[in-house]
Order: C-alpha cells, then sequence, then structure tokens
C-alpha cells in the first residue's frame, strides 16, 4: 500500500477507535441500517475500504452525510467493530479541511420552521460543519 | 433524594413541556430536583471521534460540578442523557481523554468519572418506584393504548448506556402500565427517527418517521410517548399533516403530570 494511503487509513482507524481486522464481512451492520438505501457506499464496504486504504473514496461518499448516527450497526455488530465510528472519523476528516463545510449558517434560514428543535440545529452544525 | 438536573437548552425553549411536567411530577413524587448551575449545552450529538476534546468539555463540567456538589446528575433529554453519559464513559475509560480534559479544564479535584447519570425514566423506576406512580395515579389512563417510541439514543450503545435491554425494552412499556394505560409493541419503536438528517434530507426522515408510526397505527395505539425533543419534532411534523396518518405524540412526562392530576 502507498505511504499516504496507509497513514491516511491509519489515521481513521485512530479518531474512530475501532479495528477494522475484526470485520468477518458478515454484513448484518449494513442488513441494520436505517439510510442503506440512500447510500452508496454501505457500512460494511465502510469497514473493509479502510482495510484496502480507499479513504479517498470515502471521503466522497455521500453516505457520510446519511448516516445518522443511530448505532444500530454498532450495536448488531457480533465482532465488536464500529461502523459508525468510520463513518464518523471519515466525516470528521471532510469537514476538518478547510472551506470544506457541509452545512453553512447561511443555509439555516431555509431550514428554520416555528417548531424546530434547537437540538436538530446544534446536531447538524456538529454532524456536518467544524 | 434531590439529584442536580441538568434540562439542556432545547427544555429551555422549544421542549418546555418535557421540563415543566417533569418538575411538577418530580415534586409529587417526594423527588428534588435542583436545576445545576450554569450548566453548558452538550453539543447535542456525542463526539464519536477519539480525538476531540473541546466537545466533551461541557458534559465533564456539569459530570464534575455534580461531583463537588454531592450528588447524582439526572438528565431527561434523551440527546443529554446519551452525550453525558457516555462522555462519563470515556473519562473512566481512556486514559488519554480523561488526561487531556484534566489537563485543560485544571479543575480543583481532577474528574475521574465519579459522577452517576440517572434519567428521569431510571429515576422513576429505581428510586420512586412503578408501584408509587400507581398508587398516586388520581386519573389513569384506563383504556387508552399506548405505544412507546424508544428511538436510538437511550439504548444504543448498550455497553455504554446501559439503559435498558436495547432489542427488547420494557422500561417505557412498565411506565405506561404504571400510568394505568396498556403498552403497546410494535416493530419499530427502537429503529431511528432519521435525527439531525432531518436537517439535510428531509425525505430520508419523512421515510423513516412514516414505518414508525404506521407500523404503530396498524396495532391500534391512541398515541405515541417519547423522551426526545427531535423524535418528538421528526414524528409530527411528518405524521400529522396528513388526515390519514394522525397521531399524537406526547413527552412521557405530560402523561405523567396528567395522571398524577398536576
Ligand atoms: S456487522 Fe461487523 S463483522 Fe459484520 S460486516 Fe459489519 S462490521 Fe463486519
Ligand atoms: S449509525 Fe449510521 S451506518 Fe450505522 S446503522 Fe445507523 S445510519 Fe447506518
Amino acid at each position: 500500500m502507498h505511504q499516504k494511503t496507509q497513514l491516511q487509513a491509519e489515521t481513521i482507524r485512530l479518531i474512530s477507535g475501532t479495528n477494522t481486522r475484526k470485520c468477518m464481512k458478515c454484513g448484518k451492520c449494513t442488513a441494520s441500517c436505517p439510510a442503506f438505501a440512500e447510500m452508496d457506499i454501505s457500512p460494511h464496504k465502510f469497514v473493509s475500504m479502510v482495510e484496502h486504504g480507499e479513504i479517498d473514496k470515502l471521503m466522497a461518499s455521500k453516505s457520510i452525510w446519511k448516516c445518522m448516527s443511530c448505532f444500530a450497526c454498532v450495536e448488531r455488530c457480533p465482532r465488536g467493530v464500529e461502523p459508525a465510528s468510520i463513518i464518523e472519523a471519515v466525516r470528521q476528516t471532510v469537514i476538518r479541511k478547510q472551506n470544506n463545510n457541509y452545512l453553512r449558517p447561511e443555509n439555516i434560514p431555509e431550514l428554520l420552521d416555528p417548531k424546530i428543535p434547537q437540538q436538530a440545529l446544534v446536531s447538524a452544525f456538529r454532524k456536518y460543519s467544524k | 433524594m434531590t439529584f442536580d438536573y441538568y434540562p439542556g437548552c432545547t427544555l429551555k425553549t422549544k421542549a418546555k413541556d418535557l421540563d415543566i411536567h417533569a418538575r411538577n411530577a418530580a415534586l409529587a413524587l417526594g423527588i428534588e430536583l435542583e436545576e445545576l448551575p450554569e450548566w453548558q449545552c452538550c453539543g447535542a450529538v456525542y463526539p464519536i471521534a477519539r480525538d476531540e476534546i473541546a466537545t466533551r468539555l461541557t458534559s465533564v463540567r456539569a459530570l464534575a460540578s455534580a461531583r463537588d456538589r454531592g450528588r447524582e446528575l439526572l438528565t431527561l433529554c434523551s440527546a443529554c442523557h446519551h452525550v453525558i453519559k457516555r462522555v462519563n464513559n470515556d473519562i473512566q475509560t481512556d486514559d488519554e481523554i480523561r488526561n487531556k480534559v484534566n489537563n485543560y479544564l485544571a479543575p480543583d479535584i481532577e474528574y475521574n468519572g465519579e459522577t452517576k447519570v440517572v434519567h428521569y425514566l431510571e429515576m422513576l423506576r429505581d428510586t420512586v418506584g412503578f408501584d408509587t406512580i400507581r398508587e398516586k395515579a388520581v386519573k389513569p389512563m384506563t383504556g387508552k393504548r399506548i405505544g412507546a417510541y424508544y428511538g436510538c439514543l437511550l439504548l444504543r450503545p448498550n455497553n455504554v448506556m446501559a439503559f435498558d435491554n436495547p432489542e427488547n425494552p420494557t422500561i417505557m412499556e412498565d411506565f405506561i402500565r404504571a400510568l394505568g394505560a396498556e403498552p403497546v409493541l410494535y416493530p419499530y419503536r427502537n429503529e431511528c427517527c432519521g435525527g439531525y438528517v432531518a436537517m439535510d434530507d428531509k425525505n430520508l426522515a419523512a421515510q423513516k418517521c412514516k414505518n414508525i408510526t404506521s407500523s404503530a397505527l396498524e396495532r391500534d395505539v391512541d398515541m405515541l410517548i417519547t423522551a426526545c425533543p427531535l423524535c418528538m419534532y421528526n414524528l409530527d411534523i411528518n405524521t400529522n399533516t396528513a388526515e390519514e396518518t394522525k397521531l399524537p405524540i406526547y413527552y412521557f412526562t405530560e402523561l405523567l403530570a396528567q395522571v398524577l392530576d398536576i
């Protein structure tokens, strides 16, 4: 594996705190995922693509904006792998880059309606921007 | 018994109903909730990334302050509970996070995860007792069929949240029985409502909510209960806009206050 891709994959493993080598590719995480139908790369593939150092592809995936952090994949993985944490690590790697926020304050007014709880705004900002 | 109470931002604004009925009901049940002084927003989502320190600090401030006051920390909003309980677990189990947080905050006494974090429902079950609620129910909801909506945040990951069986929880059903009503089990009660994704992809959240409410309506529920303002919002806007899917959704504390007649 190229040195840069190796470093990228190692960083994702560190930020996520999850050991991708434990995955036995059973697909239970993907089967449990409520956002699966909207994803271009499914949760179990995130795990194996980190193994193969394909981080650039993961960073371009729309799945990172669809994951709801519901932790169903984490709860149901029989091997203690945490696909949700890997997806978060990739999402963080994307939004931590300069000018790379997915949600910007100027997007907010059009999203507002009178019932929206503060919790929705705070969590969306935490997930989608830095 | 007196708890330090952490209401969180949303309970001060859009989810006042969740908060106010909780305070009144606690009082009627002999529990004192003293609002933690100068609490700060928990951030609404748990910082999953292991290298995030700043986003863990407000939870640690609340936890350390409760520890210094010699109290357990009581939460109510599912999101606050999830975030604060998981950050407490990080402090207990992750040396690097604990060291960095303490180096930054430099508290008089290091915080090492001593505080017990208790959700309001756990307090009802373990301190008050559901039997006491049943005895004090002035206006029991006899004959009402109520579906418990757990969502994600209270239950998962179970190895940290330790709230209930994550696949087959019972605490909210036991609560519903204590109100004199009939709990109704339905398949999607612990599936996600879409959460914050509603801010980016309304359709995805709408689909998730329709799965939940239609599976509940098929089992003839009169209403759903929740402990989370974001679940409340998603379920409400995606259900109560169309006549055929209308389904009242309440915070569990609203029904508790109603049954206790306060
Ligand atoms: S559930 Fe766990 S072991 Fe199975 S594919 Fe997903 S990450 Fe791998
Ligand atoms: S946490 Fe994300 S990836 Fe995992 S099951 Fe939920 S939506 Fe899917």
